[in-house]
This record gives C-alpha cells, structure tokens and sequence, in this order.
C-alpha cells in the first residue's frame, strides 16, 4: 500500500491534467464528436482570431500576469533582504498563516469594496477632500488596464513567496552568508542581495513560476476585481465555455490552447531574463559595491507596500463583515446609520447547504491527501518533487475545460465525487509541499532508536514519526481544507452547477453589485478556512501542551 | 551472550573502511577509538542494520549464535545508545520507558517503576522529558533502551555531550547497568576508553593503547 502510494499521488496529480490538456487540444481543432465535429480543422481558430477583443485579452493576461508576479517577487525579496533576522520580520512571519489560508476571491472582495468609488477609502476622503457627495463614476475596480487585478494578486502572492522564502533561507545558510557579507561591511539589503539571493532564488524558482501561471490565468479574481470589455483571456474562455450556445465550445478550447502557450512562453521569457540577470549580478556582487546607505531608503520604500498590503486585507475583511450586516448605509458616511440580520437569515437555507458541501469536499479532500502524502513521503520517493508542480504551472482555465468535456463524456459530470477527485489535483501537491520539509527534517534517529528498541516499520510511523510531527500535520490539513474551499474552476466547470460551494456563489455574485450579499458571502468563504487553520495551531498546543519539546517541530 | 563480528568489512567505494574479525563477550566492553570520519559511527550503524548507500557489506554478524547479518533493526534486539539522548519528546518518561518495554510483559508498570528507581527518578514518570537535565535524560535512555531486552548495547560517544563531572558518574551507571551484556564503546575519548577497561581497538581492528 505504501510503495503505491507515489505512483498513485502522481496519477492523481498528472493524469486529469494530460486528459484534460487533451480534451482542449483536440476541439481546439475542430475534433469533438459530441458536438458535431468529426474533422480536423482550423476553424476553432479562425473563430478566435475573429474575436475583436483578443489582442487585448491577450495583453491583458501577460501584463497583469508579468506585473503581479514582478510586483510580488520584488516586494518579497526586499521584505526578506531588508528584515531578515529581526523583530519586525518575526511580527511579518506570524501574521503569514492566516493570510496564506484566506481565499483569493475574498481578498479581492475586501479589497474590491475597500477601493470602489463607494468604498471605504473614497468615504473616507469624502466630501472634505474630495468634493464627492455621491459616489463618483469611475472605473476603479474594473479599470482597463488592470492594475486593481494586479493589486489583488500581489495581495496575495507576497504572503505565498514570503512563506516559500522562508523555508529556503533555512536550507541555504542564510545567516552565515549575512554574517559574513555585514563582516566585510555590506549594507543589509545590498549584502543579502549579494550573498545570500543567489542561493534562495534556485530554491523558490517552481513557487515563482507557479505564480506567474497562475497570475496570468486566473479567473475568479479577475471576474471580481478585472477588467470587463474585454475581459483577460482567461476570463473570456470561461465566458465562451459557459455560453447556452455550444458551438463556442470550440472557439474555447482554442482560447484554452492559447492561453496554455502564452503561460509556456512566458515562462520561456522568464527564464531568459533569469540568465541576463544572473550574468549582470555576478558581475555587480564581484564589483565590491557595499550599499550600506541604501539601507535606510529601502526599507522605508518596503514598508509602503507592506502597510498596504496588511491594511488592505484587514481593512478589506471588515468592509465585508460590516456590509454583511448593513442596513441602510448612505455615502458619504463611514459607518451605516442601521444594522441588522436579514440578509444573514435570508440566506441561512443556502449558507447552510452550500458550507456544509464546502466542509465535506474540502475536509474529505484534505484528509485523503494528508493520507495519500503522508504514504508517499513514507516511501521516499524523489520523483514526485518534479510530478507535484505540474498541476501549479499548467493553468487551470486550459485544462479544466477538457476535463469537464471527458467527465460529460463519462457521466460523471455534476457528481460529488467528480468535484472531489479534481479538488484532489490541486489539494495534493499544496498539501505535500507544506509536509515535505518538516517530514524530511525529522530527526531519523528518533526512528533508529525506536527499531533497535524493537518497534517495526509501522509502530515507527505510527506511534513516533507521526506524533512527533503531529504540528505540521495539522497544518498540512488547513492548507489542504483552504486549497480546497478557494477552489472556484474546478468546483464550477466540474460540479456542472449541481455541485454548488460558497466559492461559486459568492464569485457568481460578483457581477450583481449586492454589497451585502456579497459580504456574507465571502464573509462565510474567508472564515471557514481561517476556523480550521486556528484549530490546527490550537488542537497540537493543547495536545504536546505538557510537552515543551514538542513546541519547536 | 556474545556478539561475534565474522570477516565484517564496510567498504565504501571499493575501499574497506571497517575491517573487524572478533568475539565481544557479555560484560566485556570492546572499545573502537578512530578521528571523526574514520567509520567508527559506520560500524554500529551497520551493527543495528540501518546501513544504507553508498556503503557495501559484507562478514556476518553474530548474537549469541545467531545470525542476525539479514534481520531488519527492530528484530536484532542491539541496544543503541546516541551522544544525545534521543528522548521521545511527545511521550511522558513513563512513556519513553514503557516504549521500550515489550508489549504483554507482565507488571509493566512496576518494571517501569523500578527502571525508575534504578535511574534514581522515583516519581518521575509523568515527568515531561524536556524538563529533565542532560544527566538524568541519559539515564532515561539507557533504562529505556535496557527494558527492551537487548542482546548486546552499542554505545555511540553516549557521554561526550555531558559535563565532567557527570561524565563520570553517568559512564559507571552505564557500564554496571550493562554488566551482562556484550558491548560496544565507540569514541575519540581517551578517559571513556580507559574506563571501558576493555580491549581498545581501531576500525581495522588493530590494537591500540
């Protein structure tokens, strides 16, 4: 059972990814029996070529994309290089777990009702400085050139680059470097760039191409917080897959193959500026520049985007909290004149039924991959490291389409299992990465002397690996249940609208303007994740709490 | 008892690190002295059967007549002890020593009682481990690793992380602890050595004083 185990964590990771890459290649090109197309052509493409928009989707997806994933690296890398080792970067580091288990479409809600015309920040302005008595009529959220998109995506990718930075600088001898490098009279930020960025960025390079995959295809932020006419292309393919009129599935599945080769050749981009830089850095490190006075600026220039991003999302979740429960609120007023329950109450049959869906796929999920993980590390086995990004870097909009086409196909299409198995896709590798390095970082010797005492291969893992690592265990599971409860594709190509979570509906909201609704709803998508993430910080505490060494796993 | 290494050799890229051809018999102390790296650590890694690549065996290895050479760690029944404790942190002392003890022996608590009182910590066993010092967390691990009944006791420098004082005291307790067994010292101690008042010998079995 467990020397299958990473055969079936990869099956389960590559297969639906190669079927449903499939399923879009081949309606790309005119083949998809079920809708009439029997023969090979280029008419999908034409279709598509055809489209007004297309050259500003396309721009659009690459420029946000690019921007979001520029934006969050840099911002990471200074927060890092600028704080490392201090007090303040502790303070940062504590805050990242709940940040990292909020969902990306409540964020951009927070962020979204926080920056509106009718937001906090223009009521806040209005009307002493701003001369607005009513709401103004622009385009902030929706704007053409993306930029609240990409402020929604760096929101959420720096937490997601700092937490992956941070378990680099442990495998790098980061703070011998730094003693070194502040030895020799380099500043903070110019020594870490010099010395120790070399040796961390080879190690969160997958994690930066994930967020470059996924910045420049995701759909549920962009439908809440993008541009509209034209949408990016991600957003266009959905449009085109969910229309009543079938024939677009095949201007879709084009858009879809598009949308895989602009990931692809982005990433080839990338790389090569990866090099330019790499050769222009060794040359800039041997050159002996010492920065000591740049120290100061810069940290100053990070903590602006730090302060935003913190007030964003904290400010952002109130917002919604508190327009979940508004009654009348007229702007310019900070605070609603009334309160009340009602849209809570209206909504109970509904929260009540989706959340519970929500809990069980994201719960069931979790713990089939917390298990199925837990056996393939056991295994040890290398190959998966290579096999667990492959769901992160091919873009959910370009393969799930193909997919959902296969599981009509099947009849499987619209069931919980269905939903289940491809939550799975993306449940499982997040789930493995946030094991795999305390898993490998337990002391082997605990095992050595457990067998010498007597104890077999499974009373090893039972009674001693897995309790002594019962802490990331538990937080393996809450980045498993929040990887699942963000999941918006998956749940709405493949539940097939019978299979609704409180992610589908509150997106689906999105376009209807309802402040309220909204807010409980992505009130409810924010709070479930976070509830299971504090009960896994708070369930080992109780348990070790007569045990201090169990405090540093 | 006794522990019988026949033509043991440890290679590693197809030069013998470890080239040992002896008896140890119960109660004797064989010691292994060698600097870092010479393959000191190898050998009782080889001994529990945890040897892993790129090191190459071969010789058998004998306990009390039986050959263990293909027998995984947890059915030779070597008792091994580290430079450090290795403690279970997630386990009371009781439980680190009840770990130890073979499940269905009868009285169990009391053999964990008196393991208890043998490590002078009478009541102790609902003792976190981590609230213990480094002395008494030694003897935790010797009495725990006793309770399993072993057939010999490897011991890896298991005193080189103690203070001077409690070096000595807790080497007696080990070694009178250990009377009846056959067992393996390996160090780059010369006291610990000395106090092993057995056969000092290199990696390649040549005698040493």
């Amino acid at each position: 059972m467990i020397r299958a185990a990473p055969g079936v964590v990869i099956a389960l990771m590559a297969l639906p990814v190669a079927a449903g890459l499939a399923g879009a290649v081949l309606p790309a090109f005119g083949f998809f029996p079920a809708l009439g197309g029997t023969t090979v052509s280029l008419a999908p493409w034409r279709e598509l070529l055809a489209w007004p928009g297309l050259g500003a989707a396309v721009r659009l997806s690459l420029v946000t994309g690019v921007g979001a994933t520029v934006l969050s690296l840099a911002i990471t890398l200074l927060i890092v290089a600028a704080w490392q080792g201090t007090r303040s970067f502790r303070a940062i580091t504590s805050a990242l777990a709940p940040l990292l288990s909020l969902p990306h479409a409540a964020a951009a809600f927070g962020l979204a009702f926080l920056i509106a015309p009718s937001g906090w920040v223009a009521r806040a302005l209005s009307p002493w400085a701003t001369g607005w008595d009513r709401p103004p009529d622009l385009l902030i959220v929706h704007d053409t050139a993306g930029l609240a998109l990409i402020a929604g995506l760096v929101m959420k990718e720096v937490p997601f680059l700092l937490l992956m930075t941070l378990a680099a600088l442990g495998q790098t001898d980061s703070t011998r470097r730094m003693l070194v490098a502040r030895s020799l009279g380099y500043g903070r930020v110019i020594g870490w760039a010099k010395a120790v960025l070399p040796a961390v960025y080879g190690q969160i390079r997958l994690p930066v191409f994930a967020v470059l995959a996924y910045s420049m295809s995701v759909v549920d932020v962009a439908l809440i917080l993008g541009p509209t006419r034209p949408p990016t292309l991600a957003v266009q393919v959905l449009d085109w897959m969910t229309a009543p009129d079938l024939s677009l599935r095949f201007t879709a599945s084009a858009g879809a193959v598009l949308q895989l080769l602009l990931v692809l050749g982005a990433l080839g981009a990338w790389v090569l500026a990866e090099r330019l830089i790499a050769t222009r850095g060794i040359a800039w490190a041997a050159g002996g520049g010492r920065g000591q006075q740049l120290d100061t600026p810069l940290r100053l220039c990070v903590s602006l985007p730090i302060a935003l991003i913190g007030l964003g999302v904290g400010i952002g979740l109130a917002g919604l909290a508190l327009w979940s429960i508004a009654g009348l609120w007229r702007f310019p007023d900070l605070m609603p004149q009334s309160y009340g329950l009602r849209v809570w109450a209206d909504q109970s049959t509904q929260l009540w039924r989706l959340g519970i869906t929500t809990m069980l796929l994201a719960g069931l999920s979790a713990l089939i991959a917390l298990a199925l993980s837990v056996a393939a590390l056991q295994a040890g086995t290398s190959r998966l490291l290579g096999v667990i990004y492959v769901p992160l870097l091919v873009p959910q909009i370009a393969f799930l389409p193909g997919l959902s086409a296969l599981g009509l196909w099947l009849g499987l299409d619209g069931t919980f299992g269905a939903v289940l198995a491809v939550h799975l896709v993306f449940v499982l590798p997040y789930l493995a990465l946030s094991l795999s390095d305390p898993w490998h970082a337990w002391d082997h010797r605990a095992g050595l002397v457990a067998a010498t005492l007597g104890a077999g291969p499974w009373r090893v893992l039972l009674a001693v690996r897995l309790p002594m690592l019962l802490r990331a265990l538990c937080i393996a599971f809450a980045v498993g249940f929040a990887t699942s409860v963000a999941q918006y594709l998956p749940s709405l190509l493949i539940g097939a609208g019978r299979i609704g979570t409180v992610t589908t509906e509150a997106v689906a909201l999105a376009a209807s303007g309802n402040r309220r609704l909204i807010g409980v709803w992505a009130l409810v998508q924010m709070v479930l994740p976070m509830a299971v993430f504090a009960l896994a910080l708070a369930l080992p505490a109780l348990v070790a709490r007569r045990r201090q060494g169990m405090s540093v796993t | 008892m006794s522990l019988h290494l026949d033509s043991l050799r440890i290679g590693l890229d197809g030069r013998d690190m470890v080239a040992l051809d002896l008896t140890v018999n119960a109660g004797e102390v064989l010691t292994i002295m060698g600097p870092s790296g010479c393959g000191k650590s190898t050998l009782l890694t080889a001994l529990v059967g945890a040897l892993g690549s790129p090191f190459t065996m071969t010789g058998r290895i004998v306990l009390d007549g039986r050959d263990v050479t293909g027998l995984p760690t947890d059915k030779r029944r070597m008792g091994l002890l580290f430079q450090d404790d290795v403690l279970f942190p997630h386990l009371s002392v009781a439980g680190n020593l009840g770990f130890g003890l073979p499940p269905r022996t009868p009285d169990r608590a009391a053999r964990i009682a008196d393991a208890l009182a043998a490590a002078e910590l009478d009541g102790m066993g609902s003792r976190d481990p981590a609230t213990l010092s480094g002395g008494q967390r030694a003897r935790v691990a010797l009495m725990r690793m006793l309770l399993s009944a072993p057939r010999a006791l490897l011991l890896d420098e298991p005193f080189s992380r103690l203070d001077a004082d409690l070096r000595a005291q807790i080497r007696d307790f080990t070694f009178r602890q250990a009377r009846a067994l056959p067992t393996v010292l390996v160090t780059h101690d010369l006291e610990d050595a000395r106090a092993a008042q057995g056969r000092i010998l290199s990696v390649t079995g040549q005698v040493l004083n």
